[in-house]
């Protein structure tokens, strides 16, 4: 075993500066300590690793370091070296530059917990994220980001499990398998999930059916996602509602927020919670670790009490004309009550939160408007001109799309082939749904010339 | 026309300028700044997003569907949006700007500015997670050698870095618990989960999400979580133990491996929470001790940046007995084409814990630090925590007032929980209060995870990243407000006096006809304002 006072150190390491000799010396004198080892006296020595870690040599500087992860990022072709029409939960929208500018700042991206008198504008900018996630859902409560949309839908039915004191969640829309998975997973100790299969032609929920599950009885929510994970905006969102409540179930709904600015807010047809994934409003892909997910409801105190996530609510200093921020009942969380709180709160995706806000504001309404009907529009082109292709179907005719939208291949290649053949060409898209079935994405970013090359690369690969 | 300066005799005195005192002469930026709704007028632009084509034509939009009103957002034009949060985030302190050792638990430690050039690359930043494999075979590879870093650093058999963050790897461990005794049929009689009061709130909280019935282990006399009440709470109803080593209090718990024999006879499973795995990198690994799972925080002991309360990352690490439960996909590497690809067909896995395979920046921020520092590094940055936190260990216990509970004698791993129960004894001052007043130094101070099992408590954790001079500035600051405290009470009392605002009226935050969580909800409840803007 290497004893720690014998371990060489040739150099400081820069993110390590007492490993000074001298200093590190000097302070082990000072404590009056032999060696660190003195510090470790209560690690048994049976449990000790009595060698390195085997780990690759380190990049020893800042260059090396950069040369290595250059090498690595070479492996990947971004979605601004390829066409890409991806999307499914990833979306790939602009990001305003401002955005990037905030949650760059040193401030924001290694601040932490502090409190509202050091950290006072990360309480500002969090609880202004609220606020205009408020607006645009038009509720009154949004709570601090969670982990994301998968996280926010299965809290948002533990939410109206909690307060129905029900067991059945009925899932009314096309639901992406992945979210399932986490909803079923995440309230599995307390509710059993069904899922209501869609019809098959229109792809929208299937109003009977849905009917029918609540007969049965201890229903404690219906939940819906809009854009459905087939991409369809459902007319029936309204009626479902009214089937919830007539049952005495909660409504839920999973939005995109970026639809708002055209879309009617969940709450303006009757959902008693609202959620989703806030990566649409100026998030980066990622590879998919740009997620962060909201719940909204109305101020009503029974509503609020069943949020485990932080809510910070705005209230006076000791002087007059400042405002003061602070955590909203925070007796209902974990931090304060352990297993007695709600779920559990910890470390979860508030710069994330931040950004958004610095989206919302920078868009506005107009923006907001602006961007959903252009998304509209592109997506409305994108399903007419790939119905033309021949070989290929645009299933669900009539629904509303945002989006996302699926096409199936008549011809006998699989989704699988004609995806690898796209890639070829310089096109991501077509992400299989089934066997002959794929989905494909388009946003702002989008030109309508991007839109015909995809078509006509469809056109030469699909047979 | 510059004046010229005719050459003037000046003394030595006089061109002396004064060192700077002790302590330094801080106040924090406070720009008085509105709040955003306040800002801006009707018709401003932020952004200018691409118009829609006329020639392509507007679906039509069922009426229901339709929104009836414009969101009330903000109109700002762009300056103005980037002033107000460039005031905002001047009104936030940061860890780059202070000796941020006050907020012990945490791990705040550096985070290289190289790491973040990397994540704000479009080779990172504009990859989708549904391209295919052969388009992102650095950024898995970045997945896959992360985890076998972790393999090694933890000692376990397989990882999943899926996890939002430390909770929802607890959560996912806990997950992971569940099902693997629901597949050996276990799953309705193992029922209980042990944790200790010195684990973080979310133990306890993950496994009541879970299902569990949680039991919580209380300190013994010296303040090692207790053995004899582990014994008598250990059954055939365990399912695992959930236990922080060290713990909050930064006392190593000697017996460990007997918690984990204890516990493993029961035929419970034992988690690892490495929140406080900092100042034991290299020295000693969950499956020495024993454990079948782990989970680090990355963002804590790996170096990501806090980000505000997260985005962070966590990372779970199990025995090859628990791998088939792992989250899906997991990343996996052909050994013949030296290929990654993502394997999804796992039948037993607990399924998806977030969408796609991970918060990705922060996993290749969190690889990139590890591949600077190496076996060697990781080993220093242990060892100079533990020196740093015994070194303002020995300062800190010699401020009047403070005490250092439990294990009298003992050294402390990577962070101390001190007590300021004989301060406020003697003056009526809280830790809240010396937190407020430290804000006036330009620093960061928290109290401590409730409950306050240790009496006005302060937890302090001075990572690797802080140099000798830093530990003396924040020793000396607390010696200051001690000082204070006992001679000019009322200036603690009514502390901060250089932050951006003065001490919040919290009575509204709890009482439901006042609370705010909006600016709607503030103008409907509070301006007693009808309607909407």
């Amino acid at each position: 075993m290497t004893s720690p006072q014998d371990s060489v150190h040739p150099y400081a390491h820069p993110y390590i500066p007492n490993a000074v000799p001298a200093v590190r010396q000097a302070m082990l004198e000072e404590i009056g300590a032999t060696g660190v080892e003195d510090f470790y006296a209560d690690i048994p020595d049976g449990i000790r690793l009595h060698r390195p870690l085997d780990l690759p040599a380190p990049l020893r500087s800042e260059a090396e370091l950069t040369r290595h992860m250059e090498e690595l990022l070479a492996r990947n072709t971004s979605t601004r070296q390829a066409l890409s029409f991806l999307g499914s939960g990833c979306y790939q929208h602009h990001v305003p530059a401002v955005v990037d500018e905030v949650v760059n700042r040193s401030e924001f991206l290694t601040a932490y917990a502090g409190e509202p008198y050091e950290d006072h504008g990360r309480f500002q900018a969090l609880w202004e994220y609220q606020s205009m996630m408020a607006e645009l859902l038009d509720v009154e409560i949004v709570n601090v980001p969670v982990y994301d949309g998968f996280q926010a839908s299965g809290t948002a039915l533990r939410m109206a499990g909690r307060i129905t004191g029900r067991r059945r969640v009925l899932v009314a829309t096309a639901i992406d398998t992945d979210k399932l998975s986490r909803i079923r997973d995440y309230v599995r100790p307390d509710h059993e999930v069904t899922v209501v299969p869609v019809d098959p032609e229109t792809g929208c929920a299937d109003l009977e059916a849905v009917r029918e599950a609540l007969a049965a009885g201890d229903t404690a929510a219906v939940y819906a996602d809009t854009p459905s994970a087939l991409g369809i905006v459902d007319e029936a969102l309204p009626r479902l509602a009214e089937l919830a409540h007539d049952a005495g179930a909660l409504y839920v709904v999973g939005c995109n927020p970026l639809t708002l600015g055209v879309l009617a807010p969940p709450s303006a047809y009757g959902a008693d919670i609202a959620c989703g994934d806030i990566q649409p409003l100026g998030l980066h892909q990622s590879f998919g670790g740009g997620n962060a997910g909201f719940i909204a409801t109305r101020d009503e105190e029974r509503l609020v009490a069943e949020y485990p996530s932080r809510l910070f609510g705005l209230v006076p200093t000791t002087v007059e004309g400042e405002y003061g921020f602070g955590d909203v009942a925070y007796e209902r969380t974990s931090f304060a009550l352990r297993e007695e709180g709600k779920e559990w709160v910890g470390t979860a995706a508030a710069l994330h939160g931040i950004g958004a806000g610095v989206y919302l504001a920078l868009m506005g309404p107009q923006g907001m408007r602006e961007i959903g009907e252009t998304i509209l529009s592109l997506t409305a082109y994108a399903r007419r001109c790939l119905a033309e292709v021949p070989g290929i179907e645009v299933p669900y005719g009539d629904a509303l799309h945002f989006a996302d939208f699926t096409i199936r291949y008549t011809g006998g290649r699989t989704a699988a082939e004609i995806r690898a053949e796209l890639k070829e060409r310089g096109i991501f898209g077509g992400t299989p749904t089934g066997t002959h079935e794929a989905s494909f994405c388009v946003t702002e970013v989008h030109t309508r010339s991007d839109i015909d090359r995809l078509a006509a690369t469809l056109k030469e690969i699909v047979k | 026309m510059t004046a010229s300066h005719a050459p003037v005799s000046v003394s030595p005195e006089e061109a002396r300028i004064a060192g700077k005192p002790r302590l330094r002469r801080f106040q924090q930026a406070s720009w008085d700044e509105k709040l955003i709704f306040e800002l801006g007028s009707p018709g401003e632009r932020g952004v200018l997003v691409p118009a829609a084509d006329p020639s392509l034509g507007m679906p039509a939009i069922p009426a229901a569907l339709r929104r009836a009103e414009p969101p009330a957002l903000p109109e700002m034009s762009q300056q103005q949006v980037l002033r107000h949060y460039l005031r905002l985030s001047q009104e936030n302190l940061g860890a780059d700007l202070n000796i941020d050792v006050g907020q012990g638990t945490c791990t705040m430690k550096y985070s290289p500015k190289v790491n973040d050039q990397f994540v704000r690359d479009p080779r990172i930043a504009a990859l989708h997670p549904l391209q295919d494999e052969d388009t992102v075979q650095g950024v898995l590879g970045i997945i896959h050698s992360l985890e076998q870093l972790l393999k090694e650093i933890s000692g376990m058999d397989r990882v999943s870095l899926q996890p939002g963050a430390g909770s929802a790897a607890i959560y996912t461990n806990v997950a992971m618990i569940r099902a693997y005794f629901a597949a050996r049929g276990e799953g309705e009689q193992r029922d209980e989960v042990i944790t200790t009061i010195f684990s973080h709130p979310s133990n306890a909280a993950c496994a009541k999400t879970a299902g569990f019935k949680v039991i919580t282990l209380h300190p013994d006399a010296d303040g090692y979580p207790d053995i004899e009440a582990l014994r008598a709470a250990v059954g055939p109803r365990t399912a695992a133990l959930l236990i922080t080593n060290p713990e909050d209090t930064g006392i190593y718990n000697p017996r460990i491996e007997e918690f984990v024999r204890i516990v493993h006879e029961a035929g419970g499973l034992c988690s690892y929470d490495q929140a406080n795995a900092n100042g034991i990198l290299g020295i000693t690994r969950a499956r020495d001790a024993g454990f079948d799972l782990c989970h680090f925080n990355l963002h804590k002991t790996f170096s990501t940046p806090h980000a505000c309360g997260g985005p962070a990352a966590g990372a779970c690490a199990v025995t090859e007995e628990l791998a088939p439960y792992l989250p899906r996909p997991t990343v996996e590497l052909d050994p013949e084409t030296g290929a990654y690809r993502l394997d999804d067909d796992r039948p037993e896995s607990v399924g998806k814990m977030r969408p796609f395979y991970g918060v990705v920046p922060n996993l290749v921020r969190a690889y990139a630090w590890i591949m600077s520092l190496g076996a060697e590094g990781l080993r220093a940055a242990a060892e100079t925590a533990v020196l740093n936190n015994n070194y303002l260990l020995h300062k800190v216990r010699q401020i009047p007032g403070v005490s250092v509970p439990y294990a009298a004698g003992r050294p402390r791993v990577e962070q101390v929980r001190y007590s300021w129960e004989k301060l406020h004894e003697d003056t009526g001052l809280h830790s809240e209060d010396i937190g407020l007043r430290a804000a006036d130094f330009g620093t960061h101070y928290w109290t401590s995870h409730h409950p306050y099992v240790v009496p006005e408590p302060m937890t302090l954790e001075p990572t690797e990243s802080y140099t000798r001079a830093d530990l003396d500035e924040y020793a000396a600051i607390l010696a200051e407000i001690a000082r204070e405290a006992y001679e000019d009470p009322e200036t603690v009392r009514t502390a901060p006096h250089r932050s951006t605002i003065h001490r919040v009226r919290p009575q509204a935050l709890d009482d439901p006809a006042t609370w705010a969580v909006s600016w709607r909800a503030y103008r409907r409840k509070v301006l007693g304002e009808a309607g909407r803007r």
